[in-house]
């Protein structure tokens, strides 16, 4: 039997760096992938791209309520910008993870205060419980369900649940804390590996749409 | 709604798919799907399929979703699993059963309108990857019969509907007759070399409805326009084998379609009222032949009658009286943007204007476009079936004329009154426009 202090010291020291390389490394790679391939036989979308347009899509599509389908489903919206805002400002801003970079780098920033991150971690949890019943309930996004969509899920709520149980302390402290850690390194691995590489397409998609829709149709793409 | 789809999809037999579905061997599909996969597409099917993340919003977008009662197989994300998903997914290792149900999913059940990369958070195309889907199938010959006929016309006539070379002259002919006797001095002028600009129609037009070759002599003629039409193939501006995924024909079409006008050396084309046509020449063809854009300047109907009414060309006698409401066809709407100029153009027209909802980008394709409606009679129910929003959202206007530019809306929309027993009229701008306008004698 590993002891504690081992693993938690594997994990958060030679693993944090595995995890940056691979989830850095996996990006680029996945990026550098695509353009490849529209150098290879989509040339042409080079001609469509226009900045002007691209960052109007983006724009629009990352503002809650302001596209038509938004505004067709609002609990959705709601739902879908709390969620990506709680995944991306929790892991930067929760004052245990800038302790952590204040001792390894001696730098650190504006932290949540810790009853607000308790609370936007709940709100986070119950995002993804919405998510799992719209696959489970809603025969449009049933249909299109596959075991991967549940997995992905799953990584993304795993370090929220484990982080949770962790911060308070429930029943094993140190159990909760090595499968956050954990789960929070497989999600950053899986990001370029998964479906949730649309964390990096995206961007990438809208502004094409975006462009293609304002310079050669001449119309709104939202 | 939806076990009577299934129903009508289980009885539909068509000749193409069956016959050419027969002739299939596991080895030579899996060979053409990785064909077309690594030689043909690329960034765009790749991103498309590892980012789509199975929410179900695109559903809401798409007309054939909603009138088949929210059957989850018939929205757009539903159509690509049904499909190039399982085709990727398999690596290309499907039967010939399969081919022929992805064909008439991606040939009947989805008409490339593009409304749900309106309604994709990210943007993704189904409609490209429908148009995938019917490029696979053409290479495997596996087309639904009817419109695969008239990709064959377009390959041995250069047009759609195996319209002659001396037939083409005769109508026009026959055209310009008939208009002498309301306006003496008229001319349907064929091959003027230098003229402003050349008149291109899509064939259906001299094959059935040469009236609007009329109307359109008659409004050129009294705004004093210097035009012409080519006697010689390359007058068809149409194209069904953009919509089969024959690129290869559609591409020399469009060559020919270019280079008419500049044998005739014109500054301009203008389009008669399709939107199809107006896709084929504005954003598909020209590309495959490496231009972004057309090679000489060209406009759809819309925006020259737009010019004619601005610059007082064309004068008013009275405004049309009866109700209209506008359907904004896709290819020129949301592939061009002119819904604005359309209505000015309608207002300037008509009295009394009742919008539509949704309009303008928004509004609900006619489900005859993309190809659809050339599949013919053996797909008619089904494809009039899965347009009933569209009924709901014309008879809620209440108006009696509706009017749009485009010869696949019409055509797709006249079905659609008739089945669904809406009291409505279909005319195209030109129509009203003939019947208001000042003419000359
Ligand atoms: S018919 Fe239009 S909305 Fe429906 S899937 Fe095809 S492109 Fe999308
Ligand atoms: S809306 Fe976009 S991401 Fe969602 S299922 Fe449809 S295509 Fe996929």
């Amino acid at each position: 039997m590993i002891d504690f202090n081992t693993l938690y010291n594997f994990l958060s020291g030679p693993m944090v760096w595995v995890t940056f390389i691979i989830f850095i490394g996996g990006s680029i790679y996945r990026i550098w992938d695509l353009i490849s391939l529209v150098n290879k036989n989509e040339k042409f979308i080079y001609s469509y791209m226009s900045w002007k347009y691209s960052l109007r899509s983006i724009m629009h599509w990352i503002t809650p309520f302001a596209t038509t389908n938004w505004r067709k489903h609002p609990v959705m919206t709601v739902v879908t910008f709390v969620f990506h805002m709680g995944l991306v400002i929790m892991p930067l801003f929760i004052s245990a993870h800038v302790i952590l970079f204040n001792a390894a780098w001696n730098i650190s920033w504006w932290v949540l205060p810790e009853g607000l991150a308790d609370v936007i971690t709940l709100i986070v949890i119950v995002c993804c419980i919405i998510f799992f019943l719209r696959r489970l309930v809603l025969r449009e996004v049933k249909y299109l369900t596959t075991a991967s969509d549940y997995v992905i899920l799953a990584i993304a709520a795993a370090p929220f649940v484990t982080g949770f149980f962790a911060y308070h302390k429930f029943i094993d402290y140190h159990f909760w804390l090595i499968l956050h850690i954990l789960s929070g390194e497989i999600m950053l691995m899986a990001i370029p590996f998964t479906r949730l590489t649309h964390m990096l397409f995206a961007v990438l998609t809208r502004s094409f749409i975006g462009s293609e829709f304002g310079g050669v149709r001449h119309a709104k793409d939202w | 709604m939806a076990e009577a789809s299934e129903k009508i999809e289980k009885k539909i037999i068509d000749e193409g798919l069956e016959t050419g579905s027969k002739r299939l061997t596991e080895e030579r599909i899996e060979k053409v799907i990785n064909e077309v996969l690594s030689g043909e597409t690329g960034a765009r099917l790749k991103s498309y399929t590892d980012t789509c993340v199975h929410c179900g919003l695109c559903a809401e977008a798409c007309h054939v979703y909603l009138s088949f009662n929210r059957d989850p197989k018939f929205s757009p994300a539903g159509k690509v699993k049904r499909t190039i998903g399982e085709m990727i997914k398999r690596k290309g290792r499907v039967s010939p059963e399969f081919i022929k149900e992805a064909s008439e999913i991606a040939s009947t059940e989805c008409n490339v309108c593009k409304r749900c990369a309106m309604y994709c958070p990210f943007g993704i195309d189904t409609a490209y990857m429908m148009q995938t889907v019917r490029r696979i199938c053409h290479k495997l010959g596996v087309t639904p019969l009817y419109i695969q006929d008239t990709a064959h016309s377009h390959a041995v006539t250069q047009n759609q509907m195996w319209v002659k070379e001396d037939e083409w002259i005769d109508t026009l002919q026959w055209q310009e007759e008939d208009a002498r006797e309301e306006m003496s001095n008229l001319r349907i002028p064929l091959d003027k070399e230098g003229a402003d600009f050349m008149y291109s129609v899509i064939a259906p037009e001299p094959k059935f409805q040469p009236n609007l070759i009329y109307q359109a002599a008659i409004i050129f003629n009294t705004a004093g326009c210097d035009w012409t039409m080519p006697s010689f193939p390359g007058w068809d501006n149409s194209d069904m084998a953009m919509f089969t995924g024959d690129l290869e024909i559609m591409a020399r079409n469009k060559r020919f379609h270019f280079e008419a006008a500049q044998k005739l050396k014109v500054k301009r084309i203008v389009m008669g009222e399709c939107g199809h046509a107006f896709r084929s020449v504005y954003d598909v063809g020209n590309r495959w032949l490496s231009w972004s854009m057309p090679p000489i300047p060209m406009i759809h109907a819309i925006e020259f009658y737009y010019d004619l009414l601005k610059a007082g060309k064309i004068k008013i006698k009275e405004k049309y009286k009866k109700s209209v409401t506008i359907h904004d066809p896709c290819n020129v709407v949301r592939g061009r943007g002119l819904h604005e100029m359309l209505r000015y153009v309608i207002h300037e027209l008509c009295e009394n204007v009742i919008e539509m909802h949704p309009n303008r980008e928004h509004n609900y394709c006619c489900n005859a476009g993309g190809g659809v409606i050339n599949c013919g009679p053996p797909f008619k129910k089904k494809r009039v079936e899965s347009n009933r929003i569209k009924a709901d959202q014309i008879s809620d206007t209440g108006a009696e004329i509706l009017i749009t530019p485009c010869h696949n809306c019409h055509s797709g929309m006249e079905d659609i009154i008739s089945y669904f027993n809406v009291d409505m009229h279909i005319k195209f701008i030109s129509d009203i426009m003939y019947e208001v306008m000042e003419k000359q004698e």
